[in-house]
């Protein structure tokens, strides 16, 4: 029950809530966890609520780093 | 899917897993443990282990919260559900979870009680709304990454003033099951592994970031990485890992830096503080009690909290004799190694609770199957 996914915000919402796209589906979670959720970010969903935002530079750092012990071989 | 598909190509997995042969030490072994349950199924699902030299070990931790959960609290949500008019929700994967005596909340619904499915927390929150004049308990389980919304439904549940709604509090802590496998002697006397690192939970680590494991790096002077959920995440951890030991390093790293950071997430941390304390002790099925490793509500809640509320059995409940689950939480075993395994034992009909949650090492096994390269193996 851990398992959790990045999804893309669509909407902002009342009350702490938002639409996100998750698989090509739209859902309805509380960003009430997190700091300052905007239009377009991802985030991971978890139980119905977003616990972080995925950090778009940080993230293409992992995939570099991939490629390097890739390159390795 | 944007940060799915590109952690999980085939041909950048395989590279890095040339890249750990190569750089294993074929001269010593590597025992890793991966804390979570995310982990074990990311491993089992994508044959992560079929890719790693046989000296490079995965070790299956404790991170699964619905496998850790002792008999003794299953039968206090068991004595719950069977109030009259009671309302008890709880995430689906509690529903089969064997208590004492081969019940479970499944079977005490299809008796008559009222016991619902929820996706969320908030859900049940909606549900005590829409019944007032029944009461309506939350189950609330798992590790640091549910307990936020546990909270905040308990802030929103007070501001309210919800008066028929309560949470019977389940959660527990990561750092404090790491270093119980790692340190207490009554894990040491039933038994556990040498380990040499640790794989670090995803989510958890989003919400407590990468600081609470320093104490571990430091003390046991272990390495930590901690790793995203998808297989080129967790091979590449291992990766990092094999580099650490080889050059006799033991740091924190963090391979899933696109969501963890050293912080963590200071609002849920906030919240989080503001509605539970720690617990002086809690049981863990597999680990026995381990000091200061849960949470309960504080007295600014107690009208919400359930324990308080209700008269529930608190009683410690060994396990079914022949399930291994202690043992394979404790890295002990593997599930193959347990002889009710997809015998008397299968996700339809679970004797023990690692066999229940797709994140539960023996559920894993059976559903991807690689018990069965494993017992060619052994063949
Ligand atoms: S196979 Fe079933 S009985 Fe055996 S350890 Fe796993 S959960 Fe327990």
């Amino acid at each position: 029950m851990c398992l959790a996914l990045p999804a893309q915000v669509t909407e902002l919402l009342p009350d702490d809530m938002a639409t996100v796209m998750l698989g090509g589906v739209a859902k309805e979670v509380s960003v009430a966890l997190v700091e300052d959720v905007a239009l377009g970010d991802y985030v991971i969903v978890h139980v119905g609520f977003a616990l972080s935002k995925l950090d778009p530079e940080e993230a293409e750092k992992t995939l570099a780093l991939f490629a390097e012990a890739a390159a390795a071989q | 899917m944007k940060y799915i598909d590109e952690y999980r190509d085939g041909a950048t997995a395989r590279a890095i897993a040339a890249a750990i042969r190569a750089e294993a030490d074929p001269g010593r072994s590597y025992a890793l443990m991966e804390f979570c349950g995310g982990h074990t199924h990311a491993i089992s699902r994508y044959g992560i282990e079929d890719l790693l030299p046989a000296h490079v070990r995965m070790i299956h931790g404790p991170g699964c919260p619905v496998c850790v959960l002792p008999i003794g609290r299953i039968d206090g949500a068991i004595a719950l559900a069977r109030q009259p008019g009671l309302i008890l929700c709880t995430y689906g994967d509690l529903l089969r979870v064997p208590g004492s005596g081969r019940t479970s909340l499944l079977k005490v619904k299809a008796e008559g009680a009222d016991v619902r499915m929820v996706y969320s927390a908030a859900d049940s929150l909606k549900i005590a709304r829409d019944n007032p004049d029944r009461p309506v308990v939350f189950f609330a389980i798992g590790f640091e990454t549910t307990t936020p919304p546990t909270a905040l439904v308990l802030q929103q549940a007070k501001a309210l003033k919800l008066s028929n709604f309560s949470v019977f509090c389940n959660h527990v802590l990561t750092p404090a099951a790491i270093a119980s496998i790692l340190e207490s002697p009554e894990v040491r006397a039933l038994g556990t592994v040498p380990l040499d690192g640790f794989i670090g939970p995803a989510h958890v680590s989003t919400v407590i970031g990468s600081r609470p494991y320093d104490y571990f790096a430091e003390e046991y002077q272990k390495p930590v990485v901690i790793a995203g959920f998808e297989p080129l995440d967790v091979l590449q951890a291992i990766l990092m890992l094999v580099r650490q030991l080889n050059e006799g390093r033991y740091e924190v790293e963090n391979e899933f830096s696109r969501a963890v950071t050293r912080e963590g997430n200071r609002k849920a941390q906030a919240v989080v503080a503001e509605v539970f304390e720690l617990r002086r002790r809690f049981e863990w099925r597999g680990l026995g009690q381990v000091p200061y490793s849960a949470l309960r509500i504080k007295a600014p809640y107690a009208e919400w909290d359930a324990e308080k509320r209700f008269d529930l059995p608190d009683r410690s409940v060994p396990d079914v004799k022949a399930c291994d689950c202690g043992a394979i939480l404790r890295g002990l075993k593997k599930p193959a190694d347990c002889r009710l395994f997809g015998k008397a034992c299968t996700p339809e009909s679970p004797m023990g609770s690692c066999m229940v949650s797709a994140e539960g090492a023996c559920a894993a096994y059976w559903t991807y199957g690689r018990f069965r390269h494993a017992q060619q193996g052994t063949a």
